[in-house]
């Protein structure tokens, strides 16, 4: 197979790239849409009072008329289908609406707080990638070796780990006991400015719990499908035409195993957002996590389907990225197909 | 983990200090110490404000840290002048109430307070318009008008005694805010106030950081900054106090008690007026008989409660008014163990009869009823089975359930339920609607409809009465109606309990109410404390 036949498979793989990307855009309206309206109907069916929940502990004291103007001002107890038409409406105006939860327009919650759980998502995910890849492929060349099966011991323990514990336990060695990092919060208690070092240094034990948290399944994945691999004919072949075992190992078998995994990422995307939110909860990280479980204990629709529509729409992207990389990595597979 | 690294309190310390030291060094050139005015302070809690104006609820009774009220708190809880150059005035009808403002006060933004601005705040409430709950408390003022920019004239619908107590209210500045949607205006994140501190940022799920108003009407601030940390969860928070961030964190008593042997740290225990009980409704043929409802009352065990479940941070309760308070009444204090004995007594003489299975029962009616409480909240679950132990003891059955709050709702007036209220400020301001028959049957305030004509006169006339010694008379005589026809089983009160690192001045606990997180705290003087 020369270099040029090998250029040419790829951009025919891709080729039909424009037309998926077109076509999934078309799927994703309606995708949205049906978001959207769960939404609201999982909203109408819950019993909690956004009043009430607003009030907090003067919910007590205060009286049902004063609870009922407050509701009358929100407009919260109009029927659900005007109040689904008002959202759409001012949503194709570029306004969110106003967080009930969090006494702030909802693109101001999300604009403050998305980024630094996209910063530690996607940390953690990279971070997660390369050590499974590596280690994953690595325990497979010496499949029931000692570095084998001390990995695998180690994977099913963390498995069983909740990542809360975790990060407690991180935080009570690595922050109280040896004192080498910080406990928790986003940049130093007393800092007067938020610098890239000070917020690096912060994110440190929450990226790298977040990443054991969900390197297990990762790393078991990967050693299982490279150990296939490395039995499969074109690897035997390398093999056996003499080709040095580290070349054989991570240019033949680690690329064909690579394939599957980019369908458990994609799949894995969801669980990894979900730890998010314990991260951040244990380590007072001002990110999404904490507010989407706010909000969806006081019943606040803008919030919460705004955080649903973000969500929804970075998973079909996921799933898109995915595809593309798919058919970038396996000739095989045919995207206008 | 955490348990393992108890046993070396010295190394942990010593590694606590070299990390505060090195922080120290590197973070604020001014290393605390070499001059007490330069002090940052660093306080976590778990409660974040959902704004920062006090309109819509944000330290109402006062110590906000931001804003100042026409009146304000000492030490003892006693009102005393704030902005308002003396205590303001009542009229002799009661309903008129006049506040003369102290000359001089200007807001962060340099402004002059005037009477209008009071206006506006107090308007601002009463504005149906306005998301506020504070017009609850306030559904006895009429108009608030400002004959001149020095004096605010109150007019009431009716006498109330406590209405001085509602003062403490913050005044925001009417020209920050005249003409906007108060409920969506951006000064709710960032407010001007007349406090000791000012806004200087507000990072939302992070921390509050306030800057020193150097112009303070009750003079310079001791400190330069401090810093509120918000940290929800109970553990982490314990963590990062022993790892040395805060100088004072609100703790849970059995986190809070970790540190009683820890050099470099005091533990405070502040009384509150918080109380827990169990709301008995009168419409139940077990719960609504008086001999149940006292056998219960005696049969509880408090003491073994405020050991067992409050670490000892708690006090037996036997009524709604605290111990604390000048209106409380020595004599409708009780045992604070289980008298069994009594118990019985009581329930024998009721006619309850024992059953095979050990339940008291009568004229085929079991001794037994549903406990609820809120699933969330532990304490008051193991509150729940304390007494559901107790009553067991006394032949009484009960079955606990933990609910959510919309589930409660729909059975409150029914089954019994696990209560907490309280406010150190006016014996008025709960218990009113609480045990008024007036109220029963509206949601939270009297959800067991007690009806007790002389507790509703005793009510009444402590609201009306301006004479102190006439109130007290009139609590007194509710106090001792609550024991004989105990709508309630009053539990313990709570005390709130703060973690203070060692060599701080100025820290002076004072009684607290239910609500405690940036304002009303431990730390409701902050501006006056000191690093030795």
């Amino acid at each position: 197979m020369t270099p040029t036949a090998t250029a040419r498979r790829r951009r025919r793989g891709i080729a039909g790239a424009g037309a998926v990307v077109r076509r999934r855009l078309l799927v994703a309206v309606p995708v949205l849409i049906a978001t959207s309206i769960g939404m609201f109907l999982l909203g109408a069916a819950s019993p909690i009072d956004p009043a009430k929940q607003y009030a907090g502990a003067a919910a007590f004291t205060a009286t049902e008329e004063n609870l009922d103007q407050i509701r009358a001002n929100w407009g919260v107890d109009d029927p659900l289908p005007v109040q689904y038409v008002r959202w759409v409406g001012n949503l194709l105006r570029g306004d969110l609406g106003w967080s009930t939860s969090r006494h702030e327009p909802v693109t101001a919650v999300l604009g403050a707080r998305a980024g630094w759980t996209l910063l530690l998502v996607s940390a953690a995910l990279a971070l997660v990638l390369v050590t499974s890849l590596v280690l994953g492929t690595l325990a497979a060349y010496r499949r029931g070796g000692l570095f084998d099966r001390g990995l695998r011991a180690a994977a099913y323990a963390v498995e069983a780990m909740p990542v809360f514990w975790l990060g407690l336990a991180a935080i009570a060695v690595f922050a109280l006991t040896l004192g080498w990092l910080p406990a928790g919060g986003l940049t130093g208690v007393t800092a007067t400015t938020t610098t890239a070092a000070d917020v690096a240094w912060h994110l440190i034990l929450p990226v790298g719990v977040l990443a054991i948290s969900q390197a297990p399944w990762f790393v078991l994945f990967v050693r299982d499908s490279v150990a296939e691999s490395l039995r499969d004919d074109h690897v035997l072949a390398a093999r056996a035409r003499g080709l040095p075992g580290r070349t054989v190992l991570f240019g033949h078998a680690m690329r064909t195993a690579l394939l599957p995994f980019l369908t458990l990422i994609g799949t894995h995307l969801p669980e990894l957002v979900g730890g998010a939110v314990l991260v951040e909860t244990v380590f007072s990280l001002p990110g999404l996590g904490a507010v989407t479980v706010q909000a969806a204990l006081g019943s606040d629709f803008p919030l919460l389907a705004a955080i649903t529509l973000v969500t929804t729409a970075v998973v079909l992207t996921a799933n898109l990225l995915t595809d593309l990389a798919y058919a970038a990595a396996d000739p095989r597979v045919r995207l206008d197909g | 983990m955490m348990v393992r690294s108890q046993p070396l309190p010295s190394r942990l310390v010593a590694a606590v200090t070299g990390v505060l030291v090195l922080a120290a060094c590197s973070a604020t050139p001014a290393a605390p110490g070499s001059s007490a005015a330069g002090a940052t302070f660093v306080v976590a809690t778990a409660g974040e404000p959902d704004t920062l104006n006090p309109v819509l609820n944000y330290g109402v009774d006062g110590a906000s840290l931001i804003f100042d009220g026409l009146v304000a708190r000492d030490a003892e809880n006693a009102l005393v002048p704030a902005l308002a150059a003396e205590l303001p005035t009542v009229s002799g009808d009661g309903r008129t109430v006049t506040a003369t403002l102290r000359s001089g006060v200007t807001f962060h933004d340099g402004s002059p307070l005037t009477a209008a601005d009071v206006v506006f705040t107090y308007r601002a409430v009463l504005d149906p318009k306005v998301d506020s709950t504070l017009r609850s408390d306030l559904d006895m003022l009429t108009a608030v008008t400002a004959p001149d920019p020095a004096t605010v004239v109150f007019s009431l619908k009716y006498a109330y005694a406590p209405f001085l107590q509602r003062l403490t209210l913050g005044i925001v500045p009417a020209g920050v805010l005249d003409g906007q949607d108060i409920n969506k205006a951006g000064f709710n994140r960032q407010p001007v106030g007349t406090g000791p501190y000012e806004v200087e940022s507000w990072t939302a799920g992070d921390r509050l950081v306030l800057a020193a108003n150097d112009s303070y009407w009750g003079g310079r601030p001791a400190n330069r900054k401090l810093i509120v940390a918000f940290v929800p969860d109970d553990n982490v928070r314990a963590q990062r106090m022993r790892a040395g961030e805060f100088d004072a964190a609100e703790l849970a008593p059995k986190l809070a008690a970790g540190f009683d042997n820890a050099a470099g740290y005091t533990v405070q225990r502040v009384s509150t007026a918080d109380y827990r009980g169990v709301m008995l409704p009168f419409g139940s043929a077990v719960t609504g008989d008086l001999a149940v409802r006292r056998a219960l009352s005696v049969g509880v065990d408090r003491a073994a409660m405020v050991t067992g479940i409050l670490a000892g941070a708690g006090e037996p309760a036997f009524g709604p008014i605290p111990p604390t308070s000048e209106y409380a009444d020595p004599a409708t204090v009780g045992r604070a163990s289980a008298d069994t004995a009594a118990a019985t007594a009581l329930l024998d003489a009721g006619g309850w009869v024992p059953g095979a299975d050990g339940i008291r029962a009568r004229a085929g009616v079991q001794a037994a009823f549903t406990l609820m409480y809120p699933a969330g909240d532990s304490l008051r679950k193991e509150l729940a089975l304390a007494v559901t132990a107790d009553a067991r003891k006394i032949g009484i059955k009960i079955s606990p359930e933990g609910l959510t709050w919309d589930a409660i709702d729909t059975r409150i007036t029914k089954d019994a339920l696990l209560m907490g209220f309280g406010t150190p400020y006016d014996p008025d301001f709960v218990s009113y609607k609480l045990f008024g028959s007036k109220f029963a049957g509206q949601g939270y305030f009297n959800p067991g409809s007690y009806r007790s004509p002389i507790a509703d006169k005793a009510l009444q006339d402590g609201r009306d009465q301006a004479d102190p010694a006439q109130r007290k008379a009139a609590y007194a005589t509710f106090q001792q109606q609550l024991v004989a026809d105990a709508p309630w089983v009053f539990l313990t009160y709570l005390k709130h309990t703060y973690v203070v690192k060692s060599g701080i001045t100025g820290v002076s606990p004072r009684v607290e109410a239910h609500e405690h997180d940036v304002a009303n705290s431990l730390w409701w003087n902050i501006h006056t404390w000191t690093r030795q």
